[in-house]
């Protein structure tokens, strides 16, 4: 009962934000001429400093925020399983190098590997690309490594958890029949053991994806992740936090950022949390 | 105890270094050189900066030049800011940070566990449920989202605070508690679920059989082993904050750390980024150390040394 209503509300965010931006009467950037109105019939959510409809910026913010949640979440589903089922098949040495090296990477204070990645390879993707046939991506350059680099750094742990699992299901007795009649590892790896650690890996999709949204919203709200033009929820929130000043607050433009934000979180981790309780 | 201090600094150090050279190499393979931020430099020029700082003949000399210095204590001079050393601006900011961050973390703890305890006593009741609520709400809700929210209100709205600045005690309160908040939550949740975990072990109906009250069966039997998974989160706990601070120190223009490595990578500040994430690293292994020992101290089933 009460999950059928935060699915609704999570698809209803989801929806708005495909739809959203063809819907309104405004594009993202049109300029009015009341710059910081406050909300109102014409602009529900108020405009912010250029006087560009809040409601649309953030729908379409939207839209980045989530994709990046998605593809961030799906490169740390698809490096952090095929890691762990590899470690955790193998064993002995090679585990044991492979779960080293995620040791160290558990070290490194993520979101700075990440602002390190990002800032640093930029320019160079950018010219790589500007050089080859996919030069029409060569803006977006930033974008691609935004999503790469989160889903790079948030497989570590689904990595260890898929091991651990690994560890167990391999001593089944079904793995020992795979490998008489002959399969192959990757096949006993792909088509045995992946479908018994799925279950797991979805419910730490549920919390994969809120993480990567966050650290998005968290590099762009310090002005290192999605750039102008282009918006996102983290950037939005920015732009707000900007504007308080004792002399005149425009509220809207902060809270109502951070109301999505907080609320799009809160759906996915109360979902996870969902998943993860034992049924009653 | 000494021989395993002695074990995790051996397996400590190489772990260090690697995040450290890791780190060196990004910054200096990624195109922009810290001396051409405005115009071109000509040849010479940029061939004498180099050599001043350090920075002049091929990747691994330079790499092998710094590791050199670092293990002699000398982690540099920054390049933007000139005339200051790495060590001068860390010795500086970091004390500002480590304020912060360990306000934050007394603050965590302090609240999360009394919290999770009294969820846990309540279990099933409607206190239990609106804790439950109030501690997914606030591990949900991100530091950047809730500082800017809580300027907002209770500096612009109701002036009570400072919106911003270090120095008095007034102007620690928002930083601290935003910082601290979506924390609360988390060890609220790991202390409940402990505590309910070991009130079911038999060593407890035991102790409730030979008449040990209620009140000192949670807080002097069950709270120790309880305890014990808080304890291993507190490292992550520790390096989360250090992060958080991050976000923190910008909104309320702290002159921490997190500001200097920002600005540092934005720079290509090769010196100061690296020498910001070594200390994050050590910190980082100190606590996890710290930790470990810890656990070993409220769990007499785990030895350090064997």
């Amino acid at each position: 009962m009460k999950i059928r209503l935060i699915l609704f509300m999570l698809g209803g965010i989801a929806l708005a934000s495909l739809l959203g931006p063809w819907l309104s009467p405004y594009s993202v950037s049109t300029v009015s001429a009341a710059p910081l109105s406050p909300p109102s019939l014409a602009h529900w959510l108020g405009t912010d400093l250029h006087g560009r409809d809040l409601l649309t910026r953030l729908l379409y913010g939207g839209r980045i925020s989530l994709l990046v949640g998605l593809v961030g979440a799906s490169v740390s589903l698809l490096v952090g399983v095929t890691y762990g089922l590899v470690s955790g098949y193998l064993g002995g040495r090679t585990d044991n190098a492979m779960m080293r090296l995620v040791d160290i990477l558990y070290a490194l204070p993520r979101i700075v590997l990440v602002i390190v990645l990002i800032t640093l390879f930029d320019l160079k993707l950018k010219g790589l690309l500007d050089g080859s046939w996919l030069a029409p991506l060569a803006p977006h350059a930033r974008l691609m490594l935004l999503f790469v680099g989160l889903g790079l750094v948030e497989w570590l742990t689904l990595a260890r958890i898929v091991r651990a699992q690994v560890l167990s299901i391999k001593e089944r007795p079904f793995i020992l029949s795979a490998r008489l009649i002959g399969q192959t590892t990757p096949t006993i790896l792909f088509r045995q053991i992946l479908p018994q650690v799925l279950p797991t890996v979805l419910t730490y999709l549920t919390l994969a994806l809120p993480a990567v949204i966050l650290e998005e919203s968290f590099l762009s709200f310090l002005g290192l992740g999605v750039q102008a033009p282009l918006a996102s929820w983290g950037t939005l929130l920015a732009d707000g936090a900007s504007l308080l000043n004792p002399i005149q607050t425009p509220w809207w433009c902060l809270l109502f950022p951070a109301l999505l934000l907080a609320t799009t979180l809160l759906i996915f981790n109360f979902l996870g949390d969902q998943l993860r309780s034992p049924k009653k | 105890m000494i021989s395993f201090l002695f074990r995790r600094l051996f397996s400590s150090l190489p772990v260090a270094l690697l995040v450290l050279a890791t780190c060196f190499l990004l910054v200096r393979l990624a195109p922009g050189s810290p001396f051409t931020s405005e115009r071109a430099l000509d040849p010479a020029t940029r061939q004498m900066l180099e050599s001043k700082y350090g920075l002049s003949g091929s990747l691994p000399q330079q790499l092998a030049r710094y590791i050199g210095h670092v293990l002699q204590g000398d982690l540099g001079d920054s390049l933007k800011f000139r005339g200051r050393t790495v060590v001068e601006i860390i010795s500086q900011s970091l004390p500002r940070s480590l304020l912060l961050g360990s306000i934050s973390f007394a603050l965590a703890l302090g609240l999360g566990i009394p919290l999770g305890a009294w969820a846990a006593a309540r279990q099933g009741r409607p206190t239990d449920h609106w804790l439950n609520g109030l501690a997914l709400l606030t591990l949900s809700i991100p530091t950047f989202v809730l500082a800017p929210v809580a300027v907002l209100f209770f500096s612009f709205g109701l002036p009570l605070f400072p919106p911003a600045g270090w120095g008095t005690p007034l102007q620690l309160v928002l930083p601290s508690l935003c910082l601290a908040l979506p924390f609360v939550g988390i060890c609220a949740r790991l202390t409940r679920s402990g505590l309910l975990e070991t009130i079911g072990a038999d060593f407890i109906r035991t102790a409730r059989a030979k008449g040990v009250s209620e009140k000192s069966l949670v807080l002097l039997h069950a709270l120790r082993p309880a305890i014990l998974p808080l304890v291993a989160y507190a490292g992550p706990l520790a390096a989360s904050i250090l992060t958080g601070s991050l976000v923190i120190e910008e909104i309320f223009a702290i002159p921490g750390i997190g500001q200097f490595f920002v600005s540092g990578v934005i720079n290509r500040d090769v010196f100061l980024v690296s020498g910001v994430v070594l200390i994050y690293c050590l910190l980082l292994l100190f606590f996890n150390l710290l930790a470990d020992w810890i656990t070993a101290l409220l769990d007499p089933r785990i030895r350090l040394d064997s």
